[in-house]
């Protein structure tokens, strides 16, 4: 499994940064707030006299009104209101700087959800450098980059915690939203909205590398899967196209064309599999590929039934896909 | 119930005390009538409201089960405890439940037992709508649960957001059921939100003017005039979803021009005000009790009434901060950033002005009081959360995580159910004449403070670790393993502690200390009469001169049985007669006529259930389940020729 960093008060990149600082700034306030209302509460249980149900109850201020205790109201409810006014103000300024951040020369991505896993497109202004991946997105460090969001089917949510806050996924709409990862790493995502019954497993990676690493990423993810030359791979291949497997997915450079499940094209390259359920082993493959019900009840994906060397040879094909 | 053959010059009047004839005929009238037929039949707003509240609380326990086997299935990372689709289920019941059959409901349950006791008369507005409201609300919950038990709850959410919610993503009849109980229960809150906006209106004692109506009651009645503004919309919006899933119609769907944040407005218009409509009476609570046990009036009565009236207002103005997340204007979403923040001041309004009481008292330390000092801890902490999520950019990182999880919670259980269950404890004995064990009482209240604190504060941080709401499972590694675990146990404890209130309650109906008129001392009307009070509350209707009535007279025990209030008397004991007032300053006004307990609200009741359940399976249902429908609203409308002439001897014979 992918070591990878999911945490909002660990931030690395402006936008999550930004939200530390409201946060901390919140935070504080809300302390001090609350323990001055547990002290007043605490004192005025230590210092008020005991008493029972046939004690005379106190109606003084039915005669005699009580201003001192009416002025601390006031200032109390006054000082409350000042501070609010003051988080409000640190909110919308927060917001503000972070619709300032700068997109100048963005890497432009399409990131569609389906039901459960990610397709992420990666848009080139010259078409044919564009390429599909899917479930892990590679971004170049320092660079903004926008993101593009579509939902296929209902509603989800895209949430890297360490980069930036989250931002659903609509049929029928498209939002935007952008990040910078200023430090390599591997940083975790995940769907925040609930979409049926496999939501909980229907994580995500971003991967952000020194850009020359990223660049070397990218030529390779542009290029077309490579012809198996053994034996095995190739009977694995045939395998693959002659099975259901090529009903749902696509392998670039073959007849293979499919869009229902994600794009196999450079599969043996990602970290993990079936959205982040399960790491990209040679086994962990084989289970997926022959029960993925028992790995993720309620997937689309349908077992596939295979002879044990059948399988062994898909499996060598798909490791061949880097 | 009223017998019609007594002769008008024959009648008896009331005026005076338990033991008199006048006093036994008075019992006779108001009691609901004997048998199973009549126990159907029953109209007395105390034996409705002693159903409503028992089968509230069985939803309230039913909805914390779910919620046990949810929090023993995250306990540990990759769980085989319950697959997704139970869990998708538990949690969509769990919300329905504590938010539609718990929540609002318990609230109005109790209200319809005091608010005529605390105003001082002998039944609640429109008798026979309140029973039909109690009907259809317990027809409703047993028809999610039935379907649930057969393993077809729903599985979309409490919130059920299209096009998840929609046809094409849940097929079957889950969805149809989850949206046409919420139709039901949704009318329910609409009916008794009539009811008691009626009563608190007309039906006061004299002499309780608007500025002399206990806070409890206000709090009631600002709630039913929110409900009245927040139930269509979602009642508006299942509708559409019904309609969307029966009949084809393409509301919430993008492919044809339909709109799937739609639903997000109309869902979130009515579920945050939601929230208030629970929150107000939790404040009512706490505005009766808080005086009580510190033995002094409340501080501030109007800033009181007036931050309850201004959340009512601010509550409608800040439903889009549950939707920050989804593309929305930024100048629109700091206007909802400033009034959520703001709704914040008419709640510190109420709390300074509970700590000047608490300040100016002298305390006296009982079960109730515990649970209020409860509410301070937990419930200032979720306000505090609340702040955060009102903000933008924190929303944005925070917004279904368990962060929110942990919010919600800690204002749901520390600003509603706190107070429920101090209010328990308080009027237990108003209801069942004894007295709960307060050592129990103790255990109880340190159990479940203890236990939520264990259970939710981890959350804060499973959220801010980055785990979202709604999953069935996680894996291990991510750092969130060893705070589900304590969580989990914090769940448990709070389960214990309820067990344990249960266990208090049902040993008190026997065994508890007789409670008398008044236990705790306490100044408003409700104390003034017996505990449990007669059929028809009080056997002479009180005048008010002030806000706590029994503080300012002379206290019942120091004069012998008998209060020494002054009070009005002369309407009819052997007919169901009742006093309205004038609505500002309560001056007598007209005497009315009550209607006679029936079968007919119980029938139409069943006869709605038929059309709606007939509807989930087709269209028709609605056509010709309309028939029954409308048989038995005539019947229970029908005029009853001895009932019109003994209300017009009466108007004869003043």
């Amino acid at each position: 499994m992918m070591e990878a960093l999911h945490d909002v008060l660990a931030p690395f990149g402006p936008q999550a940064a930004h939200v530390r600082e409201l946060w901390l700034l919140t935070l504080a306030v809300c302390t001090v707030v609350f323990a001055a209302v547990l002290a007043a509460l605490l004192f005025a249980l230590l210092r008020a006299p005991r008493a029972n149900a046939q004690s005379p109850p106190g109606l003084s201020d039915l005669g005699r009104p009580e201003p001192g205790k009416r002025r601390s109201v006031i200032a109390a409810v006054a000082a409350s209101t000042l501070l609010l006014l003051a988080l409000i103000a640190a909110s919308i300024f927060t917001d503000r700087a972070l619709a300032r951040l700068s997109t100048e020369g963005a890497l432009r991505l399409e990131v569609t959800a389906h039901q459960w896993w990610w397709e992420v497109r990666y848009v080139e202004p010259n078409v044919a450098d564009s390429f599909i991946t899917a479930n892990e997105i590679h971004v170049p460090t320092g660079r903004p980059v926008i993101v593009t969001l579509k939902a296929d089917d209902v509603i989800h949510s895209f949430w890297v915690p360490s980069l930036a806050g989250k931002k659903d996924l609509l049929p029928g709409r498209t939002t935007t939203m952008n990040f910078r990862a200023d430090r390599d790493g591997v940083y975790r995502g995940q769907c925040a909205e609930f979409c049926g019954s496999q939501h909980a497993l229907m994580a995500f990676f971003v991967v952000a590398d020194p850009p020359e690493r990223y660049a070397a990423w990218a030529a390779a993810q542009r290029r077309t899967a490579s012809e198996p030359t053994e034996s095995q791979p190739m009977r694995g291949r045939e395998i693959f196209m002659r099975s259901s497997c090529a009903m749902c997915h696509a392998i670039d450079g073959t007849t293979a064309q499919a869009v229902r499940g994600p794009n196999l094209t450079h599969v043996a390259s990602r970290g993990t599999l079936a959205a982040g359920a399960l790491a990209n082993t040679p086994e962990d493959l084989k289970r997926w590929i022959a029960d993925p019900q028992q790995i993720k009840p309620g997937t689309y994906m349908p077992a596939t039934r295979l002879a044990p060397e059948e399988m062994d040879a898909l499996v060598g094909y798909l490791q061949t896909l880097r | 119930m009223n017998r019609p053959g007594h002769a008008p010059a024959s009648r008896l009047k009331d005026g005076t005390g338990p033991g008199s004839p006048e006093a036994a005929a008075l019992d006779a009238t108001w009691s609901d009538p004997p048998g199973l037929l009549g126990w159907l039949a029953a109209v007395n707003h105390k034996s409705i409201a002693r159903r409503f509240i028992v089968t509230t609380f069985c939803f309230f326990v039913a909805g914390g089960l779910l919620a046990v086997v949810m929090r023993l299935q995250l306990a540990r990372p990759g769980s085989k405890l319950v697959g997704p689709d139970l869990y998708n289920q538990l949690f969509t019941m769990h919300g329905s439940t504590m938010m539609f059959l718990f929540a609002v409901p318990v609230m109005q349950a109790v209200a319809v037992y005091l608010v005529p006791l605390m105003l001082g008369t002998r039944s609640i507005a429109f008798p026979r709508l309140n029973a039909f409201a109690y009907w259809i609300f317990l027809f409703g919950g047993l028809m999610l649960y039935v379907v649930f038990v057969l393993g077809a709850g729903p599985d979309a959410g409490w919130f059920s957001y299209v096009p998840l919610a929609g046809p094409d993503y849940s097929p079957g009849k889950r969805e149809d059921f989850w949206a046409q109980m919420i139709t039901f229960t949704e009318l329910s809150a609409l009916l008794e939100a009539i009811v008691v906006i009626t009563t608190v209106f007309k039906l006061r004692a004299p002499g309780m003017t608007l500025n002399r109506i206990p806070l409890f009651v206000w709090a009631m009645l600002v709630t039913a005039f929110m409900v009245l503004f927040a139930m269509p919309s979602v009642m508006l919006a299942s509708t559409m979803l019904i309609m969307d899933r029966l009949v084809g119609s393409h509301f919430f769907n993008p492919a044809e021009g339909g709109d799937v944040v739609l639903w997000q407005h109309l869902f979130w218009f009515f579920g945050h005000p939601e929230v208030y409509l629970i929150f107000l009476p939790g404040l009512g609570f706490l505005s009766a009790m808080i005086p009580t046990f510190a033995r002094r009036p409340i501080f501030g009565y109007t800033a009181m009434v007036l931050s309850l009236i201004a959340t009512a207002f601010l509550a409608f103005g800040l439903w889009v901060h549950h939707m920050f997340a989804v593309n929305l204007p930024e100048l629109g979403k700091s206007f909802f950033t400033a009034a959520s923040m703001l709704i914040a001041i008419p709640s510190a309004v109420q709390i300074f002005c509970w700590l000047a009481t608490l300040w100016g008292g002298k305390l006296d330390f009982k079960t109730p009081l515990l649970f209020v000092l409860g509410f301070f801890f937990i419930l200032v902490l979720g306000g505090m959360t609340g702040i955060m999520l009102a903000s933008v950019p924190l929303d944005l990182q925070v917004h279904d995580s368990y962060f929110v999880v942990a919010h919600l919670h800690y204002v749901l259980i520390g600003g509603a159910v706190f107070p429920l269950f101090g209010a328990f404890y308080y009027w237990y004995p108003k209801i069942t004449g004894r007295l709960m064990s307060e050592r129990l009482g103790r255990w109880n209240f340190w159990l479940f403070f203890i236990g939520f604190n264990v259970a939710f504060f981890p959350m804060h941080l499973l959220g801010l670790k980055g785990m979202p709401r709604r999953v069935y499972t996680y894996q291990a590694g991510l750092g969130w393993d060893a705070m589900n675990m304590v969580a989990t146990i914090g769940a448990l404890t709070i389960a214990m502690s309820v067990l344990l209130f249960i266990v208090n309650a049902a040993r008190s109906l026997r065994h508890g200390a007789p409670a008398g008129a008044n236990p705790w001392g306490a100044g408003t009307l409700e104390w003034a009469t017996e505990s449990p009070p007669p059929p028809c509350n009080f056997h002479a209707i009180p005048v008010v001169h002030g806000r706590d009535p029994l503080w300012e007279h002379p206290r019942p025990e120091a004069e012998g049985a008998q209060p020494a209030f002054t009070h009005v008397s002369g309407l009819a004991a052997d007919t169901r007669e009742l006093l309205a007032t004038t609505v500002l300053d309560a001056r007598p006004d007209l005497r009315l006529n009550f209607p006679d307990p029936t079968i007919w609200p119980f029938v139409s009741a069943v006869a709605v259930t038929a059309l709606f359940i007939g509807s989930v399976f087709t269209p028709w249902a609605v056509v010709w389940g309309s028939i029954p429908i409308a048989i038995a609203l005539t019947a229970w409308f029908w005029p009853d020729r001895a009932e019109t002439s003994v209300h017009l001897s009466l108007e004869r014979k003043p």
